[in-house]
């Protein structure tokens, strides 16, 4: 048998979590595999079958209670399809003009409470200053103040249009439940402009302590955060990226399209593998095949978030956003393997939501009384697709003449980031473990790999603002305890 | 109000986080009550480790809040520690309280789940392979918690002192609940911390109590927003569920379904559903109808089970599906 060491962090330790990293080392004391697994599961694929398709959006919403917005809206889409009907257009505009506000929310939270003492205060800085009062203390008092006005002005949209914040309503198959008053876009413009202004000043923040900085731009653009993977992103009919409604197209590590398809048609391009050690599967590209946890062109992995919808388009609608990612990839070379790099993409998207919003707000179109339309054809099969903050969302039912369901598949975006995941963290721990030595950093340095996914695994779990609690095992070769680190 | 802070331990079973969401809400729009609040244990939001908390002494943190169901062994360790430190202990939110959404699992089994989710249309698993609790890779085992065949509420695990329901609990009611143990002005053990009523009582619509000649799903109709949803032929949970959230999805024109669970007067909310929607279907002169026309007004209802127990199967004298039949 051959004879390894082993690491194991418990992202959250053993009675409190649901996700796990092992790194095992082999003889010599090398990195031999890294693996993530998800020790949780549900079962909504089963569950949800008997029920009536019209309750999904709610029933899959308890997927996850801090991005129930994304499992809300692809649950409406496929029911669209199911039903075949098209909503009207101010329904749809409704369902998007929430979506954004509820974006900003997701991604400001993972910026400022859960990335940010990883990347912003920085690996190398005392671990009680790595959370979010370090966070704090290096962008000032008053942008912190800001951030919590900022996340309850999004919590008051998302209560006006959804109907609640967590755990939305409104979208229904056909449209959505109830039309915007003049007085409702009154109070969602004040809040959104308020947004759009601390949007902004997000993305400043970062070039400034971020990009403008050595030390981290050096980080960010290290061999060891680099993977080189296909991307997976939804986009417009002109190319830019789109969060609710479009195709999704695939390109290879080069940059050059692979493939362009409709959601509807996503059975014909991904595929999942099944691995006894996890409750996650692994999706990868049905036409390359599975080829293991390695990246580059021969692999079947690809990627999805805000990086990769960055890589996959040819740009962004807004204005102040679109400045931000010419920016972007003037510094780094499109497409960009850098994994910190989501954090970035992450950022600018925060400003694109925010632009759209108001966008939306401004059209008329969502004053319109008309927010549905009655199906009237039999109820058999459809695909719904959004791209939920951390990527790629995909919900496909299959019902009977009634309208009871027989069958559903997801594909949640950590769930297809989870081979770009994995493959990132044995990177991260190849080049941090040297024969058996293992820095001081790894502690940091594996998780920073780990978060810039911002994986949400209540999707299976996931952790809220403040700090994911790490603790990293080393074992002799006799399996003991010889060391162990954690944090704070 | 006294000067020591309240010691608070937030415990988390099977979850999708919600009710961590609603506290945090809490946080940001209550900072006063908030401030008087010491959190000594929360692992989603903040970072004391369990150890340090094993470590407290037993009955020393004054209030815990449990969130999510019992579906596995580590679940079923975590609510027994949060109840050997606290000294109440309140089961939040609707998972804790009746088994919530992910509680319709018992109407299958963690082997029939297992079977459908490892081989969808997109999984790539001829020989249907499944995950296994342990896998021995290079002489070292990767290890899985078991799945529970069956979903439980928190207090089939646990003695549990109140119940504060709701898909996430609603503030105000979260509120009222950390004001009521500051003051020490709290109701009998066992009491749930929301008004014993039902929702139609809170909700604003106008109800008639009409008989309801056709029954409506929610894609089939625009329904009026002014009017009760049940007297427009939409199926409304309103009349089975406590009030106390605020009907907020009735302000949404939705209807309700379920989630604050019964009141303490009925004993089963699918039950009580079930009794209400019997007096309600049919038309005005319904001593006309044959038993055939009533079977078919009742056979509208489409998947009776799933909508009348969304939330709360694994509370209900129900429980879960036989299966000793299959």
């Amino acid at each position: 048998m051959q004879e390894t060491k082993l690491i194991k962090i418990d992202p959250i330790t053993r009675l409190e979590g649901h996700g796990k990293i092992h790194i095992l080392l082999d003889k010599s004391g090398n990195v031999d595999e890294a693996y993530f697994q998800v020790v949780e599961l549900r079962g909504f694929e089963k569950f949800c079958q008997g029920r009536p398709v019209e309750e999904m959006p709610n029933i899959t919403t308890r997927i996850c209670g801090v991005c129930p917005w994304n499992h809300h809206l692809a649950s409406a889409k496929a029911t669209d399809a199911v039903y075949k009907v098209d909503p009207p257009d101010a329904a749809k505009k409704i369902r998007e003009l929430g979506y954004c506000s509820f974006f900003i929310h997701d991604h400001a939270t993972h910026f400022y409470a859960l990335g940010g003492p990883d990347f912003i205060v920085g690996p190398g800085a005392p671990s009680q200053e790595r959370n979010i009062a370090g966070v704090l203390k290096k962008v000032g008092a008053e942008i912190g103040g800001n951030v919590l006005k900022a996340l309850k002005s999004a919590h008051e949209i998302e209560e006006i249009v959804g109907g609640r914040a967590v755990h939305p309503v409104f979208a229904i198959p056909g449209g959505v439940s109830k039309p915007l008053s003049g007085k409702d876009l009154e109070k969602i413009e004040e809040r959104a402009k308020f947004m759009l202004d601390f949007s902004q000043m997000t993305v400043n923040t970062f070039e400034k302590t971020v990009v403008q900085s050595k030390q981290h731009f050096n980080l960010m653009t290290t061999d060891t955060y680099r993977l080189k993977t296909h991307y997976m992103g939804m986009i417009d009919e002109k190319g830019k990226m789109n969060i609710y409604d479009g195709q999704l197209k695939v390109i290879d590590p080069e940059g050059k399209t692979f493939a362009q398809f409709k959601a509807n048609d996503y059975l014909q391009h991904i595929a999942e593998y099944v691995e006894p050690w996890t409750y996650l599967k692994f999706p990868y590209l049905k036409n390359i095949g599975w080829k293991g946890l390695v990246d580059g062109k021969t692999s079947g992995i690809y990627r999805v978030g805000p990086l990769a919808r960055f890589n996959v388009a040819d740009g962004l609608s807004t204005p102040l956003a679109q400045a931000a990612y010419e920016k972007m990839f003037e510094t780094l070379k499109k497409p960009a393997h850098e994994t910190l790099a989501y954090h970035w993409a992450r950022v600018i998207e925060t400003l694109y939501a925010s632009e759209r919003l108001l966008e939306l707000i401004k059209d008329p179109v969502v004053r319109s009384d008309k927010v549905r339309t009655i199906p009237t054809a039999t109820p058999e099969e459809g695909v719904g697709a959004v791209e939920a903050p951390r990527g790629t969302l995909i919900h496909h039912y299959k019902t009977d003449p009634e309208g009871l369901v027989q069958a559903v598949n997801l594909i949640v975006a950590t769930t297809h980031n989870h081979g770009g995941i994995c493959a990132s963290v044995k990177k991260a721990a190849q080049g941090l473990i040297k024969k058996g030595k293992v820095s001081d950093e790894i502690l940091n340095m594996v998780e920073m790999a780990f978060r810039a996914y911002d994986p949400c695994l209540a999707c299976a779990t996931h952790t809220l603002p403040g700090q994911m609690p790490l603790e990293l095992d080393i074992y002799n070769s006799e399996k003991k305890l010889i060391r162990r680190m954690s944090r704070p | 109000m006294s000067q020591t802070k309240l010691k608070l331990a937030i415990g988390l079973g099977a979850t999708c986080s919600g009710c961590d969401m609603a506290i945090v809400d809490l946080a940001e729009k209550l900072t006063n009550v908030f401030n008087a609040v010491d959190i000594v244990f929360w692992p989603t939001a903040s970072d004391q480790k369990l150890k340090e908390f094993e470590q407290l002494p037993d009955a020393s943190v004054d209030l815990g809040f449990y969130h999510g169901s019992i579906a596995n062994e580590e679940n079923k360790e975590i609510a027994h520690l949060l109840r050997k430190k606290t000294k109440t202990l309140i089961s939040f939110g609707a998972c804790a309280c009746h088994g919530g959404v992910p509680g319709l699992a018992n109407l299958t089994t963690t082997k029939e789940l297992f079977a459908t989710v490892y081989a969808t249309p997109s999984t790539a698993n001829p020989d249907l392979k499944q995950p296994q609790t342990k896998t021995t890779i290079g002489g070292y085992s990767l290890v899985l918690p078991e799945k529970f065949d069956t979903v439980q509420c928190l207090n089939e695990c646990i003695d549990v002192d109140y119940y504060l329901p709701g898909c996430p609990p609603e503030v105000p009611l979260v509120e009222k609940a950390i004001e009521a143990i500051l003051t020490g002005k709290l109701p009998a053990k066992g009491e749930t911390l929301a008004p014993n009523r039902i929702l139609c009582d809170e909700c604003p619509r106008k109800r008639e109590e009409k008989k309801i000649p056709k029954i409506y799903r929610i894609q089939q109709i625009i329904p009026d927003q002014e009017k009760c949803l049940l007297d427009q032929g939409v199926i409304c949970l309103g009349p089975s569920t406590r009030m106390g959230c605020g009907a907020r999805c009735l302000e949404a024109n939705m209807p309700c379904r379920g989630c604050m669970g019964p009141t303490s007067k009925a004993l089963d909310q699918g039950a009580k559903m079930i009794a209400s929607l019997g007096s309600i279907l049919g038309l005005e002169g319904e001593e006309a109808m044959t038993e055939e026309e009533v079977k078919q007004l009742m056979d509208q209802v489409k998947d009776p089970l799933g909508l009348f127990y969304m939330f709360t199967l694994p509370a209900s004298i129900l429980k879960r599906r036989n299966m000793t039949q299959k």
